[in-house]
């Protein structure tokens, strides 16, 4: 094995001496001034031949369901082409172990924002009940670095937030879920301050805001760089301080339906005891997140443990209609040395404090502030087109991000102060990134697509509302950075009060799985033959070898 | 004898492996896997112990030796690399307290936290919490300026804390270090840190529909026209 110098090989450190050399002269120009950025109307030839969305073989037309003859990405039309992990016949119906006003799937950002909004606007506490998958919180919501979106500073206006995200999405988002969210972001950042968000703040109060990538303004909020975690703790302390009901461990598994067509409830399904659970509920929210740990065309991922695309799959069955589902968002810079922390995220923030991905040659060959699909494009171009990219050990190709620069713009402490989280995680792998540069490449970081909503977060299927990541519309095809976080708080908190509006007047009927039924039928006269099951619930990541010698006996 | 000659020519094969024994039992797993890869490799399926795999969670917090050391060592399942010789297990969860309260009526007053918490004023500033700490907090640092009722110093010392749990296991006091700094937290954000004037009034620009008119014409906009708007943005310096 190749000796270790301060956390690189010796073959990855003779890279490093190019870097170094052409710093001075790339510090002339930095940020968006430090290289031609891609005109719009061009932007899409780099796409088209470099990013992963477009190569078609990796994906197919869905045989069934409301999207069908729809392209979806190979790993999402398995999960669409399964069958349901329930069968009528193993569920009783008529013995309801959970009666409730509202139901939310999801403990993330999403969810806990919905359960505190239904309650701030009028419903009780025992009338809500949260089912997630695994702990309290536990969702990507936590893992955000960089930030959150709102134009909230006397140099910015709603309609730069809206022209931001239209342009980046590629103009095809839903025009009134963009208006929505730019006109409530700046309440949702009060509301924030009120529960005791620490927000990075100068002395006076005022927020710190930084620029991200394709944004005109600075408009990026943050707590450092553990922005989610921070805004995650709050919102779980404060749904625990109102005794909300909360079922850890507890994955919905299949949604329930009455016989007027309404949804109303979903089964659960403890993961520890096998024993299932029936909800009943007049409002059933799913904020379950995204797609992440499908690992779409092989890509590592940025994403939490239980990101596996199972509210998708639940609201399908239910006939909910999708959209975007094949636009996956691959992060420009996800780790790519060394190996034990491979694709985890580097935050856009790095770049939006002047850090510059830079070849092996110590090149810059792209603007640090495209569009994230631009940006990831224009990384893989250099990697496997041009073979400027740095080879690791185990074979993977990456880009510099040359993070020394970050304290040579920003004075000296810029890093640990604004990157802690960043700076502990490359400091534990024996890497200073004061000192060095870090390896990125592009990972799976988000489901650009979802399930079609209206402003009132209402899905297709009466009864049935969603928000978040599982949703699609908001972002188009690209989001931008801080306008997921937005959109969790933004449509969060209106499935919050439009779920408890709906849970004051519905009557249900009586409860049935009948769509299972009718699903199992569609997939038979389809004629897809599968021993697949859906919602995943969680990736299997055993040895090889171990599964293939697995024997079930108890 | 003869066997473990026979293993040491297939390690060669395979490359570099590490030995580790996960609860008592060996198993022989790549180099350069952190502990939680390296136990599913060896055949483990989380349920619990595995949250976000990314050091933001806490839900793998884990505690470990190695071969011949008496030493309790404390880290996150997901950010530690194996090494040879490692007797791993998993933590699934801190039975810890939790205190309930309404923030809005709470003041930051010296007493607060000891009010909440009063098992704080326990600590034997045995500097056991620190030490286990996986994120290298001052964690007794905190805890102490807890007791004195300096509620910025705990914000601000405690601000990386990922509520992992291992103080908490470890605090022969039975102090929850980690929900006694989340009260002061909020106390801090909500109450001590000066509120942001131009949020307060770009709310109010928006109530009073300041934006209205220009946010429709955007919406109803022709994309060319829209693209066009795109293409004239200034980008901030």
């Amino acid at each position: 094995m190749e000796k270790i110098v301060r956390g690189y090989p010796e073959s990855m450190r003779k890279s490093i001496e190019l870097v170094e050399k052409t710093r001075d002269e790339r510090l002339k120009h930095v940020m968006a001034e430090s290289y031609p950025l891609i005109p719009l109307d061009q932007r899409i030839d780099i796409l088209r031949k470099y990013h992963p969305d477009y190569r078609m073989e990796m994906k197919r037309p869905v045989k069934v369901g409301p999207n069908k003859g729809d392209l979806m990405p190979n790993e999402v039309a398995d999960l669409l082409e399964a069958h349901p992990l329930v069968s009528p016949k193993d569920v009783d119906l008529s013995k309801i172990d959970y009666d409730t006003d509202i139901l939310i799937i999801g403990s993330g950002g999403t969810g806990l924002a919905a359960a505190l909004w239904a309650y701030y606007s009028g419903a009780k506490p025992e009338d809500i009940l949260i089912a997630t998958k695994l702990r309290l919180g536990d969702a990507n919501s936590k893992m955000s670095q960089f930030g959150i979106q709102a134009a909230d500073r006397p140099e910015d206006t709603p309609m730069t937030h809206y022209l931001d995200i239209m342009g980046a999405g590629g103009f095809v988002n839903d025009r009134e879920m963009v208006k929505t969210m730019v006109m409530e972001a700046p309440m949702i950042i009060k509301w924030h301050e009120e529960l005791g968000v620490m927000y990075d703040r100068e002395p006076d109060g005022s927020m710190v805001e930084k620029i991200g990538g394709a944004l005109c303004r600075k408009r990026l909020h943050f707590c450092k760089d553990y922005t989610g975690l921070e805004i995650m703790r709050n919102l779980m302390d404060e749904v625990q301080n109102l005794k909300i009901p909360i079922l850890e461990f507890s994955p919905a598994v299949e949604l329930v339906t009455d016989d007027k067509g309404q949804v109303a409830g979903a089964v659960l399904w403890n993961m520890e005891t096998s024993e299932y659970h029936v909800v009943r509920a007049k409002s059933t929210v799913i904020t379950t997140g995204g797609f992440g740990r499908l690992h779409i065309q092989g890509f590592a991922t940025t994403n939490h443990y239980g990101a596996t695309c199972d509210g998708v799959v639940l609201a399908y069955r239910v006939g909910a209609k999708l959209r975007d589902m094949d636009s996956v968002q691959y992060h420009p810079t996800g780790a790519a040395y060394p190996e034990a922390i491979v694709g985890l995220l580097c935050t856009e923030k790095l770049r939006g404090m002047g850090a510059q991905p830079v070849n092996k040659n110590g090149e810059l060959f792209v603007n640090p502030l495209e569009p994230r699909d631009v940006e990831a494009a224009a990384i893989i171009r250099e990697c496997y087109e041009r073979n400027n990219g740095i080879i690791t050990p185990t074979g993977m190709r990456g880009v510099w991000l040359d993070t020394p620069m970050i304290e040579i713009i920003n004075g000296k402490g810029a890093i640990e102060n604004n990157f802690p989280a960043m700076f502990r995680q490359f400091g534990r792998q024996g890497i200073d990134m004061r000192v060095d540069p870090i390896l990125v490449f592009p990972t799976l970081h988000y489901q650009n697509g979802g399930v079609i909503i209206n402003i009132k977060t209402e899905t297709m299927v009466p009864g049935l509302f969603a928000a978040g990541e599982v949703t699609g519309g908001l972002h188009g095809r690209n989001r931008l950075a801080g306008n997921s976080w937005m959109e969790l708080q933004v449509f969060g908190r209106r499935a919050g009060i439009y779920a408890a509006e709906r849970a004051k007047k519905a009557t249900l009927g009586k409860l049935t799985l009948d769509h299972v039924v009718k699903y199992e039928r569609m997939l038979k006269e389809a004629g897809i033959k599968t021993d697949r099951k859906a919602p995943m619930i969680l990736p299997d990541y055993r040895g090889e070898k171990v599964i293939a010698h697995t024997l079930r006996i108890f | 004898m003869a066997e473990t000659k026979q293993e040491e020519k297939e390690e060669q094969k395979e490359g570099e492996t590490v030995r580790i024994y996960i609860m008592g039992r060996e198993y022989k797993v790549p180099a350069g896997l952190t502990i939680m890869k390296a136990m599913e490799y060896a055949g483990y399926r989380f349920i619990r112990g595995c949250g976000c795999r990314g050091g933001f969670c806490g839900a793998c917090a884990t505690v470990y030796r190695k071969k011949g050391d008496y030493k309790l060592r404390m880290d996150l399942a997901c950010q530690k690399v194996v090494e040879d010789g490692m007797y791993l297990v998993q933590l699934p969860f801190t039975p810890a307290e939790k205190a309930i309260y309404n923030l809005s009526e709470l003041q930051p007053t010296t007493n607060v936290l000891l009010e909440y918490y009063p098992e704080i004023a326990k600590c034997v500033s045995c500097n056991t919490c620190t030490k286990a700490c996986p994120q290298d907090l001052e964690v007794m640092d905190f805890v102490q300026a807890a007791i004195r009722g300096d509620i910025e110093q705990v914000a601000k010392l405690s601000f990386d804390c990922i509520m992992c749990g291992l103080c908490a296991m470890r605090c022969p006091a039975e102090i929850v270090p980690y929900n006694v700094a989340l009260l002061a937290r909020r106390l801090y954000g909500r109450n001590m840190l000066p509120r942001a004037k131009h949020v307060e009034e770009r709310i109010k620009e928006i109530e009073e529909g300041k934006f209205d008119k220009e946010i429709e014409r955007f919406v109803k906009m022709s994309l060319e026209e829209l693209k066009e708007e795109y293409r004239k943005r200034e980008i901030e310096e």
